[in-house]
């Protein structure tokens, strides 16, 4: 395999979301312009306050599948009338916006991040409904969809859906169960049935401007709230019921004085490991993410327990000015004694109920008698139990290597972290290829030799290659990425800023700390 | 001996005569409007006067009022100003009558030099040359016609076919009348490249009567001067001594005490000169003759108003002194008059300039009344000395908030034509390049644009409330089109476009260009922003009005390159504020003083449909194409916000949906 290099990696990335950004490619575009409207992301600009950040999440959705990167909607974060929120946007221009199995994994994974933050939820809907070629892999779980919106709305996180074509069918159910509703005028069209189904099943001939257009849903249905003139129109009427949400966060921001960080965030490209054997030290990745030394933050890294369990960094900064604890993986292992001083830190940061950063270049746990008789799987079950129980927002970088037990001990994907990102060198697996395909080599052999069959080392040479290159395949951060492993893929550079939204998103929510664990075996 | 003065007037005539009368130990009282009662001029007075109402007519021009509440206040004399009462006889003689001093010439002076009709039979009779013509003829064209009362440009027509006389002398006399009381209008021919050259006398009352210098006002714009000077550049010394002659000559059988100006037409080319009028009072353009020759002109007047003598000494002109009228109007849109707030204004002080100011930062300029901010006076060794400082100071003042004729004074400053030598009085208008936006003006917006991107980047990333606190501007992980931020540029027809990508360190980028942003920092009330534009290098200095309402925000951007007014494009209009094509709306305040159609008349391209009276002049509004009146939003008398529809139109095509 040729070296690849962060830069190249970084291309490669950006190649991956401008052909999410192309949605249904030039020709559709073009269709869908020429109809007078908007795209997804155009709206969504059009949305969000101006000169305001837009965090999205899972572009890469659907990467590596038979469907368009970004699985025909977009989803993110964003400030609409200085509040944030969830935006739910279908792209049209990718098979009418058809909801296909990535497409639901993406929307549940958004309507998760609503909940766990306390966002309220605008959609901006146009879409076809189900992509009926693969109705059997989204029509039970999909039903989710609706439940989470009207759930949404008993937790009074307000939900908005702006139609501006389409919602047919179960898309009718999106401003169905919605608190407010916008339609846009001679464009939009929600109804159960469309006319050809209409006509299926009664025999009624319907035209669609009286079964479901704008004016009929405004005036006769009552279905439509607001009627709008046209799409700008719509969304301004939009940003107008968000700013009578009058939404407060519960956590008011850092009033900190603060300093971008002591060293240029630009050399994080050189620190980032393409060659995820080598440790680096995760200090140097603290001095470009997190406040650089301000008049408030005299120091701007503590380190906890600095002589004890090395492997592992852990210690206080802020980030934006607000407080965070930060976990990193110093030399790839984790032995008894980072797993402990891990355990400890956690339940300190549940004590000041401080935010957790988690990054990840681990290898797992280490292995070996030694180890395994000095409890290595009881101290690593205690760090697991902490970080489970833990109640302070959590959020996850994956820096490198993210394997083993050490993915799920670092807070992976399974532990529910706010937010999880991978910077374009990462993997992640069970374990690395290379000691995958051996072990696999070893277990063969071993079963041979138990039937005193002669060993096939051409063989096992051939099938080592192949697992390497499978598993190597599998742990890269595009194809976890669009199987929505993470919540997206992102610039090492950016790693400060992504992490800054999220925090400032965190705080739709009050937090205290864990009082309760599991039981530990110390 | 006058012991507490009172200034019937306001703004910087009132704070100009405070000043010499606190000097000399005299105590003040100010009279203001209810418009005014927030004017740097009103809090300088010991005592005040506070007349309700707005208009002149309630405040400013009521005899009874002034009187009874300055006698209330204890003022023993009356110092008129210049404009409202300063040449009405009958006020004069209501002080006098009241038992106070009246600071000025004798009221049956004012009478005589009063009335320009018989003004003229004076200085014919004294052998002053006068203009005048009673029957004109083709062989007279172009006339001027005049309002007798008038001063100040209001009531003047120029006329170029006899066939247009009668109305102009219709329209004169309806706007003279209105103005001042008396719609007594004359004709005299129109030299059309004449200089106006005036000279200042003082009289003590008992027959000594000086000439304190001369002084030239020959740039004007509808017949209101903007830029004056001392001496009168150009002039050779047998025509200033004629001139001086003739207003001594003028002057001394009128019995005159204190200060007045003998107004002169002047033809270069002939070497000959007119009477035009005299005025009877502290003219505007009077700090220029202060700064030549180091005289206190109200101190002049307050010495011959308590009966003192002269002859003072008057020293020889000294270097040269040019006065610019700092409006609030745009020049390249015929001098309409603006208002609103004024949130900054500072006009930097130094050595040889003299800043005479109504108005201050935060206050509000009002369509009550004259729209002059202040007088801005600059002294030096030469004309061309005195020009280049004055435009130096007038280009670095910051003037925010409403829209001025500062860039068309620094335009005339720095014109050759200027420079060259004496203007005349069709100086402007042969100029028009010195009105409109210059190609200058275009390049400013855009380098202001572009810094005030800038500007607002660093401000909402700090002053975000919170919400995504700290992050930098406009982020996006997955990028699918620039930031686009539109302003619209104040006083220029286009919009102009800002398109920026978000930096990482917090700052902007041009997505194609290279834009560096090389340090942003705090500075007086704004931010001093410096950046690098394709290698060049430019600062300026922005101020982001924190109190407008959001995505109407006004930036103002001052820098080397000149000063623009930014105002953020909304990017949403709500469909029911749209205005119906084919409305009329007014395009400054005022009041509607003739209505002339109703609705669904037929109109015709060009014609009348009402006057609109702001600022004590009229303005025609007429159909913009052929049409039918849709709809009349206005009444006879009522008053008009500037914006407001006036008559819809609606013409072939229809009106636009």
């Amino acid at each position: 395999m040729s070296e690849t290099t962060i830069h190249d990696q970084l291309d490669a990335l950006a190649a991956e979301h401008a052909k999410a950004v192309a949605g249904g490619g030039e020709k559709y575009v073009g269709r869908h312009r020429a109809r007078g409207r908007l795209t997804a992301r155009e709206r969504i600009e059009l949305l969000v306050d101006e000169g305001s950040a837009f965090l999205e999440l899972s572009p890469l959705a659907g990467w590596g599948s038979d469907y368009t990167v970004g699985a025909s909607v977009v989803t993110g974060i964003g400030v609409v009338e200085g509040t944030e929120c969830l935006v739910v946007a279908n792209d049209p221009t990718v098979k009418g916006g058809a909801t296909n199995p990535f497409t639901l994994k993406k929307l549940l994974r958004a309507h998760e991040v609503a909940e766990r933050n306390g966002l309220p939820t605008i959609s901006l809907v146009e879409s076809a409904g189900a992509d009926l070629p693969t109705q059997k892999e989204i029509f039970s779980p999909g039903g989710r969809i609706f439940r989470d919106l009207t759930r949404a709305s008993a937790r009074r996180e307000p939900t908005l859906a702006v139609v501006f074509g389409n919602a047919t069918a179960g898309g009718a159910y999106v401003p169905g169960m919605s608190d407010h509703t916008v339609m846009v005028r001679g464009a939009a069209q929600v109804f159960l049935g469309g006319p050809p189904l209409v006509r299926m099943a009664t025999g009624e001939e319907a035209e669609e401007e009286s079964l479901g257009g704008a004016e009929m849903h405004a005036r006769v249905s009552g279905l439509a709230d607001h009627l709008a003139a046209d799409e700008h129109d719509a969304i301004r009427i939009a940003r107008r019921v968000v700013a009578r949400w009058e939404r407060h966060k519960p956590v008011a921001p850092p009033t900190y004085d603060w300093a971008e960080p002591d060293a240029d965030p630009e050399e994080l490209l050189e620190l980032a490991p393409t060659d995820l054997t080598e440790p680096f030290d995760p200090r140097e990745v603290v001095a470009r993410v997190c406040d650089g030394v301000s008049v408030d933050n005299p120091v701007a890294f503590d380190e906890f327990k600095p002589l004890y369990g090395t492997s592992l960094v852990c210690g206080w900064a802020r980030l934006h000015g607000r407080p965070v604890g930060v976990l990193a993986n110093a030399q790839g292992v984790l032995f008894s004694e980072e797993a402990q001083k891990a355990t400890q830190f956690v339940q300190l940061a549940n004590a000041s109920g401080t935010p957790l950063l988690f990054w990840h270049h681990t290898t797992g746990f280490m292995v070996g008698t030694d180890y395994e008789q000095g409890g290595i799987v009881k101290h690593g079950a205690m760090m697991i139990n902490a970080i489970s129980n833990s109640t302070v927002p959590h959020f996850t970088v994956l820096m490198g290597a993210s394997y083993g037990a050490g993915n799920y001990a670092m807070n992976g994907r399974a532990y529910d972290p706010r937010f999880l990102f991978a910077w374009p060198n990462a993997k992640s697996a069970v374990m690395g290829p290379k000691q995958l395909a051996g072990v696999l080599s070893i277990v063969s052999r071993a079963a041979a030799e138990a039937k005193g069959a002669p060993y096939d080392e051409e063989g096992d040479a051939g099938m080592r290659a192949m697992v390497e290159q499978m598993v190597e395949e599998q742990s890269l951060p595009f194809v976890l990425s669009g199987l929505l492993y993470d919540d997206g893929v992102i610039d090492p550079r950016d790693t400060r800023t992504v992490l800054g939204i999220c925090l400032s998103v965190a705080e739709n929510t009050a937090w205290t700390g864990a009082t309760a664990y599991g039981v530990f075996r110390p | 001996m006058i012991t507490r003065l009172l200034v019937a007037n306001r703004g910087e005539i009132a704070s100009r005569v405070f000043r010499t009368a606190r000097r000399l130990g005299v105590q003040t009282v100010a009279v203001c409007s209810g418009a005014d009662a927030d004017l740097g001029y009103v809090a300088e007075a010991d005592f005040v006067v506070r007349l309700p109402g707005a208009t002149p007519a309630e405040t400013y021009l009521d005899v009874d009022a002034l009187l009874t509440w300055g006698e209330h206040q204890g003022a023993d004399a009356v110092h008129p100003g210049y404009g409202f009462l300063a040449e009405d006889a009958g006020f004069a003689r209501a002080v006098e009558a009241a038992g106070l001093t009246w600071v000025g010439p004798p009221p049956a002076t004012i009478d005589l030099m009063g009335s320009k009709v018989a003004a003229k039979r004076h200085a014919t009779s004294v052998g002053v040359p006068v203009l005048s013509v009673t029957d004109p003829t083709e062989a007279d064209l172009p006339l001027l016609v005049k309002a007798s009362a008038g001063g100040g440009g209001r009531g003047m027509r120029v006329v170029r076919d006899l066939a247009d006389l009668p109305e102009a002398l219709d329209g004169a006399a309806a706007e003279a009348a209105a103005a001042f009381g008396s719609g007594e209008v004359f004709v005299e021919p129109y030299v059309e490249r004449g200089r106006h050259v005036e000279v200042q006398v003082w009289a003590d009352g008992h027959g000594a009567v000086q000439v304190l210098g001369d002084r030239d006002c020959s740039v004007q714009r509808r017949h209101q001067k903007v830029v004056e000077e001392a001496p009168a550049p150009d002039l050779p010394d047998a025509v200033r001594a004629a001139m001086h002659a003739a207003a001594l000559a003028l002057t001394e059988p009128l019995g005159y005490r204190g200060v007045g100006t003998v107004e002169l037409l002047y033809d270069a080319d002939a070497e000959r000169f007119w009477f035009l009028e005299m005025n009877t009072r502290l003219q505007v353009e009077h700090p220029v003759t202060e700064a030549v020759t180091g005289l206190d002109l109200v101190e002049l007047q307050l010495v011959a108003a308590e009966g003192g003598t002269g002859p003072v000494e008057v020293p020889a002109p000294s270097g040269h002194a040019i006065e610019v009228r700092l409006y609030a109007e745009e020049p390249h849109h015929d001098h309409r008059p603006t208002t609103g707030r004024l949130v900054t204004f500072e006009v930097p002080r130094e050595a040889g300039v003299r800043v005479d100011a109504t108005y201050a930062a935060g206050d509000d300029v009002t369509p009550y009344y004259d729209g002059m901010l202040a007088k801005v006076v600059a002294h030096g060794p030469t004309r061309t000395a005195a020009a280049r400082s004055l435009a130096g100071v007038l280009r670095r003042a910051r003037i925010h908030g409403v829209a001025t004729n500062r860039d068309q004074l620094v335009a005339v400053l720095t014109s050759e034509a200027f420079l060259a030598g004496a203007p005349t009085t069709a100086f402007l208008g042969e100029h028009p390049e010195l009105s409109g936006p210059s190609r200058a003006d275009r390049v400013a917006a855009s380098f202001a644009a572009t810094h005030a991107v800038v500007a607002e980047a660093v401000e909402r990333r700090r002053d975000r409330h919170g919400v995504q606190h700290r992050v930098p501007p406009g982020w996006r992980n997955v990028r699918a089109a620039p930031q686009v931020t539109r302003w619209e540029v104040v006083g220029q027809e286009h919009p102009h476009e800002v398109a920026w990508v978000p930096a990482r360190g917090g700052g902007i980028e041009h997505p194609s260009a290279d834009l560096t942003v090389a340090g942003v920092r705090r500075a007086d009330d704004g931010w001093r922003v410096d950046l690098t534009w394709e290698g060049v290098a430019s600062w300026a200095q922005v101020v982001l009005d924190p109190a407008a309402l959001p995505g109407h925000r006004d930036v103002f951007v001052d820098g080397p390159l000149g000063s623009v007014h930014l105002r953020e494009v909304p990017r949403f209009t709500d469909p029911a504020d749209a205005v119906a094509s084919g409305s009329l709306t007014a395009s400054m305040p005022g009041t509607v003083v003739r209505l002339d159609v109703a609705v669904g008349d037929t109109v015709t391209a060009g014609q009348p449909l009402l006057v609109l009276e702001a600022m004590k002049m009229q303005h025609t509004v007429s159909a913009p194409a052929d049409g039918v009146v849709a709809s009349v939003a206005v009444q006879q008398g009522v008053q008009v916000a500037a914006g407001e529809v006036l008559v819809v139109v609606e013409t072939d095509e229809g009106p636009d949906r």
